[in-house]
């Protein structure tokens, strides 16, 4: 019983984790790309999640909708890239932080000044349910949407490693994280290189946004999963998409575990700061998180 | 032909290294100290006071404590509310708990309270930089507001959660009118921007701007980093911790923790952003456009609504104001990175030649 217990409490915590791990993605494309540390991605994921459930509610289709709200993503990219990043270029990276920052309040207010405040349900149809089979052979209690969130992380990883590697414009992209002068002089553009990127992590806050809207409803809390995303990425590193995933992984899984074999011993509600403390303490011993680059400091 | 040096001699080093080496600043600042000190109160009416005035002071200071770390010395910190946050309760729980004691003491004993949490959250700093640095702030903010909700002592077992802040009392004057919270709030804040005016003057300033300016070098020169990095933590707690105390006495009048959330981190950064990242001035000016900014648009919705009869909902407003303000903070970025306090220093430029054109 207590095994099974363990099991259940892992399963969901990882499962947890792969949703965490959904919005540190985003993040992980962009600092990749430009190097830019961008705090708006949780508002990205309440806009483009809040935008789809409006344009759902009012009686569009599925697709068209999921489509609209792409295409609204990139749009939101392109204009990101010229108003924000390209007046920035070459400013320090903590500048370019603070503009997101800006950047997300804007769009904090522009999703609700549009679309109003109030919280939407959203239904994909896949409840929020135990599977049957799993709880009847094995008594384990695993929610059919949380394999079902697990199911389209790993496929949105493959789509963005194949993307990646496989793509004219993913080489690109891999040309400009490693060296923006470098790409520059081989003649790619980096400032449609940047649009594209941010069209992209777009893209991962709408598959985002939908996931988390289903699971909490969309509203206004949405934006506080990036915060959530943060301990992910500093103990995957910023650098990399695998270390997203691990990084989610093991946050969802020791969240969950420490909230109930030792959340009653300090009193509960420990799940609110624990992941920063264990990425606090994964940091102390490698400064650069798990999959991160080494940096070299040089006078 | 005004302002300018002219004329002024300096014949001793003392002379050549004080604080504001024009007298024209001199005279100003006296002036203007003098306006705040002794002018606003009489002119000023309860809401000015109590609920502008009063607030724009103590959030200056939080910003100014910000600026210490952020600004001086190059730390990037999400954690400011949780400082106030500490300053504000142990203030409470100082005088609740140490019979007579005076409520200045408590103010500065709430402050070193937070400098040891500044300090215990800043030991990360010494292994890790940048943006990995504003995550482990981060924690500080939750951490912080999660121990002073769950373990009831700080709150005194308060079943709300909301505690009234006690009496301000000094030498037997009850501080209860805004009048007075004002000049006792003005005071400090003068006081302690003083001390950071001249402390970033220091040897110790000196070396926060070396470490913020690039920190592998400043070890290399001999400037000890655990030393300094920590000092600059527990400097910029300090200051926000005692800014936390005039909160919750001489502003709310009430101690809660949702009062300190991670909107308020954010506004002071903005503040800095604003007003200008390493500048002292700078924190009072962009504590003043933070401040009055909400006030300006709620005015000019009012106007809006009356001369042209356009009616604009609550909503609206307070959701344009995010979107003015997130816009104002990338225009600052984009066009004046140094922020308000480097366009006072152009016109300052300006008067210095003023009327002529060279």
């Amino acid at each position: 019983m207590e095994f099974i217990f363990f099991i259940e409490v892992l399963a969901g915590g990882l499962l947890a984790g792969v949703m965490y791990a959904l919005v540190a993605l985003g993040f992980v494309l962009i600092y990749k790309a430009s190097g830019v540390f961008n705090f708006a991605q949780g508002s990205m994921v309440f806009f483009a999640a809040l935008t789809f459930v409006s344009l759902t509610e009012r009686g569009w289709n599925f697709w068209l909708a999921l489509v609209v709200t792409l295409a609204v993503m990139v749009l939101l990219a392109v204009a990101t890239e010229r108003v924000v990043l390209r007046p920035l270029v070459n400013q320090p990276p903590i500048t370019l932080f603070m503009a997101t920052i800006g950047l997300a309040f804007v769009l904090e207010g522009l999703s609700q000044l549009l679309w109003g405040s109030q919280p939407h349900g959203l239904e994909l149809g896949i409840p929020d349910v135990p599977m049957e089979w799993l709880s009847q052979k094995w008594n384990v209690n695993i929610s059919q949407f949380d394999l079902f969130a697990a199911f389209v992380a790993g496929l949105l990883v493959a789509v963005l490693a194949l993307l990646f590697q496989k793509t004219r414009i993913g080489r690109a992209l891999r040309a400009v994280a490693d060296d923006h002068q470098a790409a520059l002089a081989v003649g790619i553009p980096l400032q449609h290189i940047w649009a594209i990127v941010w069209a992209v992590a777009g893209f991962v806050a709408l598959v985002a946004g939908v996931m988390w809207g289903v699971r909490n409803g969309v509203q206004f809390a949405l934006t506080f999963v990036a915060l959530k995303a943060l301990p992910v990425l500093i103990l995957g590193g910023f650098e990399s998409i695998l270390g997203a995933i691990i990084g989610g992984l093991i946050i969802g899984a020791s969240e969950k575990l420490a909230e109930v074999y030792l959340g009653p011993y300090v009193g509960g509600g420990i799940e609110s700061w624990f992941a920063y403390v264990i990425a606090l303490l994964f940091l102390l011993v490698r400064p650069e998180g798990l999959f991160g680059e080494k940096h070299i400091d040089r006078v | 032909m005004l302002y300018r040096e002219a004329g002024q001699f300096k014949s001793t080093y003392a002379e050549d290294q004080q604080i504001f080496p024009i007298r024209q600043d001199r005279i100003a600042l006296a002036v203007f100290l003098v306006f705040a000190f002794v002018v606003v109160p009489v002119i000023g009416n309860q809401y000015w006071l109590g609920a502008l005035l009063t607030p724009f002071l103590i959030f200056a200071l939080a910003a100014l404590g910000l600026n210490i770390l952020t600004g001086y010395a190059g730390q990037l910190s999400l954690g400011t509310a949780a400082f106030m946050a500490v300053g504000a309760f142990m203030a409470y729980n100082f005088v609740l708990r140490v019979p007579g004691i005076p409520i200045l003491a408590a103010f500065v004993l709430a402050g070193i309270c937070a400098a040891a949490v500044g300090i215990v959250f800043g030991l990360p700093s010494l292994r890790i930089k940048g943006f990995y640095l504003a995550v482990a702030t981060l924690a500080c903010q939750f951490f912080v507001l999660w121990a002073l909700q769950k373990y009831g002592w700080f709150s005194n077992h308060s079943t709300s959660g909301v505690i009234t802040a006690q009496q301000i009392v000094i030498l037997g004057y009850v501080l209860d009118t805004p009048e007075r919270k004002y000049l006792l709030t003005l005071g400090v804040v003068a006081v302690m921007a003083l001390l950071a005016k001249n402390l970033m003057r220091s040897e110790t300033g000196r070396a926060f701007m070396a470490v913020r300016d690039m920190d592998v070098a400043a070890s290399v020169i001999g400037i000890p980093m655990m030393r300094t990095k920590l000092l600059a933590f527990a400097i910029s707690s300090f200051y926000c911790g005692v800014a936390g105390a005039l909160h919750a006495f001489c502003y709310l009048g009430t101690v809660e923790p949702e009062a300190y959330s991670l909107d308020l981190s954010f506004r002071i950064l903005f503040m800095i952003i604003i007003g200008g990242v390493g500048s002292i001035l700078g924190s009072f000016l962009g504590a003043a456009f933070i401040t009055l900014f909400p006030i300006f648009l709620n005015l000019a919705s009012s106007w809006l609504n009356e001369f042209f009869g356009i009616e604009i909902s609550h909503a609206v407003v307070s959701n344009s104001e995010a979107i003015i303000f997130g816009g104002l903070i990338i225009f600052f970025l984009i066009v004046e990175p140094q922020g308000l306090a480097r366009l006072w220093q152009i016109t300052k430029e300006k008067l210095r030649l003023w009327p002529f054109p060279h």
